[in-house]
């Protein structure tokens, strides 16, 4: 089966799962996102079928929720906290060494497909701050020496 | 005989190394061939000690801290099971001064017991809510709650009973309880604790809830960026279902109530309660118009109470102890307690539960213990992105909703960030328009196209450029914000906006003299 097959497949089960629940739209894209890694284009057809809705009504929500993403992203997601609280903990200056370090901007990928980074409005980890987020794990107090030793052991251990 | 050893699970904690520290710990046990009962218990809140591990003994919970996974052969050493001395002891948990010096009502369990175990919950006073709403009529569990003056945690105050009586009084087959859990605020962190602390507290509330206005469905939508919470709550409602506490026939009363944890997906704006339910429903965070009040029209149409997470936590101790009780606590019209949270630079940040009165200053310094670096603090941001900046002259403001409304100001849900005097407040205003250029839902004008002028304007300002021009359009921006936008998010953007010209014009170019509003 070829890749697109296999997620087109994925989304379809999820969908035929899902698509009886009250309000099964948001719960569908997050089934989705968790398993193929982002939303694929192919699957809003199969999406706004099941729900009885146009292809625009479903791409509207996909595009209205900062999480929900059409392309894949790298191997890691980094999220870094951009808000208050983190900012009076050193938060901009660990910002612009995040993006030097990694040799991109939020919203952007890496070259080889290893770090996605994305900017955060809140961990709630606010009593550590600067905060980030690796996929599902949370890192509190972040410095900048500590943010190179957390990306050069995901490298080491790759 | 077992050795018992608490370890936090908090997320918080876990981002400081707890999880390293609780595989050390059990490690270094079976390598000195100790039996240990390991326990992951909620934070205590002191989060400049955490990883906080405490240890069960004759005269009660001992605390050392922070501990670090190097730290554990040598607290092994120092016999800490025993409470023995060693470099990060801290002496009994609960005579810490920061944790003693609380009230603890909808915290009571947090950080003292297993926040899965059903059994801690009801062996620590948890479900003698339910059972006395049980055996009361639904006029009687809402009067108790409005009774104990409970207003909505979540920052728009609004009198819990009152919204719960409306929708107990609206007929409908079909009534839903919704659980604002979309903590987005930075600087608050208290839905989260609760949730991963004690989540059986919010699942008991929810259901009294239901009970109380006829609700058979809920919904805690929770956000995308706590996904511990997430795991925390599924496995709590799973357990609930199991032991009788939700669904059909709940402990053999008849009473059915269902809960269903839904994620959000980054929107801001989905705090807003209207944005929420257009959410669940499976759509754009768009938020409606008002009236219908979603207590009348809410969720799919029908009546709906949404409330946020420590108001609906808060319910149980108001039905097991009475509103009387509850209403002792506070002053003026904030009755009962809440949850303070201190955060970004300070000494001691945490969380503070006490009843309504305290000042700033006394929360910053004797709680606090000031800035984390050692410089003065110059500001602190009190209720989220969308409150205002206070400076030191208004530190004696006690946390009370009228005397912070009174100063232009709003307690909102309890956070309070802290900055020290390196900041420069004209970047902070310009973050807070470019927050709401972010976050704005776009439905109406003001918040949509202002927030974006306003990023432009606070850009010409921070470059200096025409402020006998721009320093006015600013101030009609934020009243056409204020005046003009559908919700919270573009009306109180202002809020941050014009307290930080207000109180800091030197930070914005201007003379303090050219500053009256």
């Amino acid at each position: 089966m070829t890749e697109s097959g296999f997620t087109q497949s994925t989304a379809q089960e999820i969908i035929a799962a899902l698509k009886d629940k009250p309000g099964a739209l948001l719960p569908i894209l997050h089934g989705i996102q968790d398993a193929i890694g982002y939303i694929p284009a192919e699957s809003v057809p199969d999406i706004a079928t099941a729900l009885s809705l146009s292809r625009a009504e479903v791409h509207g929500v996909i595009s209205f929720y900062h999480y929900f993403r059409n392309t894949p992203p790298g191997q890691q997601t980094i999220h870094l906290c951009r808000a208050e609280s983190c900012q009076a903990m050193g938060g901009r200056d660990l910002e612009e060494h995040v993006k030097a370090k990694l040799g991109i901007d939020f919203h952007e990928t890496t070259a080889d497909g290893k770090f996605s980074l994305e900017p955060v409005y809140c961990l709630g980890n606010c009593a550590c701050s600067p905060a980030m987020q690796i996929g599902k794990e949370i890192f509190g107090r972040v410095s900048a020496d500590s943010f190179d030793a957390v990306i050069n052991d995901i490298e080491a251990t790759e | 005989m077992s050795i018992t050893i608490y370890v936090p699970c908090d997320s918080s904690a876990v981002s400081l190394g707890a999880n390293r520290v609780a595989a050390a710990i059990t490690q270094e046990a079976a390598k000195r061939g100790l039996d240990i009962n390991l326990i992951r218990n909620g934070s205590r809140g002191m989060y400049w000690l955490e990883p906080l591990v405490e240890v069960a003994t004759d005269k009660g919970r001992v605390a050392y801290g922070p501990v670090q996974p190097g730290d554990v052969p040598g607290l092994f050493d120092a016999d800490f099971a025993q409470g023995g001395a060693h470099a990060l002891a801290l002496g009994l948990t609960e005579e810490i001064d920061y944790f003693k010096k609380q009230q603890r009502l909808t915290f009571a369990r947090i950080g003292k017991t297993d926040p899965l175990s059903l059994t801690d919950y009801i062996d620590n006073g948890g479900y003698r809510g339910l059972k006395n709403a049980l055996a009361m009529s639904q006029e009687e569990i809402v009067q108790a709650v409005t009774d104990s003056g409970l207003r909505g945690r979540g920052g728009a105050a609004f009198p819990t009973g009152i919204k719960w009586k409306t929708v107990l009084n609206t007929a409908s087959l079909q009534k839903y309880i919704i659980c604002n859990a979309d903590e987005g605020d930075s600087g608050t962190f208290s839905d989260r604790m609760v949730i991963e602390g004690d989540p059986f507290v919010l699942i008991e509330g929810m259901t009294i809830a239901g009970l109380a206005v006829d609700a058979t469905q809920g919904y805690i939508y929770l956000r995308i960026e706590y996904p511990h919470a997430f795991e925390v709550l599924n496995a709590a409602i799973a357990t609930a279902y199991k032991e009788g506490y939700l669904g059909e026939n709940i402990q053999g009363s008849g009473n059915t109530f269902h809960l269903e944890v839904r994620l959000g997906a980054g929107a801001y704006v989905c705090g807003e309660e209207t944005s929420l339910m257009e959410s669940l429903e499976g759509k754009r965070g768009l938020v409606r118009f008002k009236p219908p009040l979603p207590a009348i029209s809410g969720l799919f149409g029908k009546p709906t109470v949404v409330n946020n997470v420590i108001s609906l936590a808060s319910v149980p101790v108001i039905l097991d102890k009475g509103g009387d009780y509850y209403r002792d606590f506070g002053m003026g019209r904030s009755r009962g307690t809440l949850p303070v949270q201190l955060a970004g630079n300070i000494k001691h940040p945490g969380l503070v539960e006490l009843g309504f009165g305290l000042t700033l200053r006394e929360l910053l310094y004797e709680f606090g213990g000031g800035s984390a670096s050692g410089k003065p603090i110059k500001a602190v941001q009190v209720g989220g992105p969308l409150g205002a900046y206070l400076p030191e002259s208004q530190f004696d403001t006690p946390l009370d909703y009228e005397a912070f409304a009174a100063i232009w100001a709003v307690v909102g849900h309890g956070g309070i960030v802290v900055f020290d005097d390196t900041v420069n407040m004209a970047e902070m205003a310009r973050y807070s328009m470019e927050f709401c250029k972010e976050e704005s839902c776009g439905k109406c004008t003001p918040c949509r196209i202002g927030s974006t002028r306003g990023v432009e304007v606070m850009d010409d300002i921070i470059n200096s450029r025409n402020l006998d021009k721009n320093i006015p359009l600013l101030r009609d921006l934020c009243d056409t914000l204020l005046n003009g936008s559908l919700c919270a998010l573009g009306g109180m953007t202002p809020y941050p906006v014009l307290s930080a010209l207000n109180h800091f014009p030197e930070d914005f170019g201007i003379d303090a003299k050219a500053t009256a509003a």
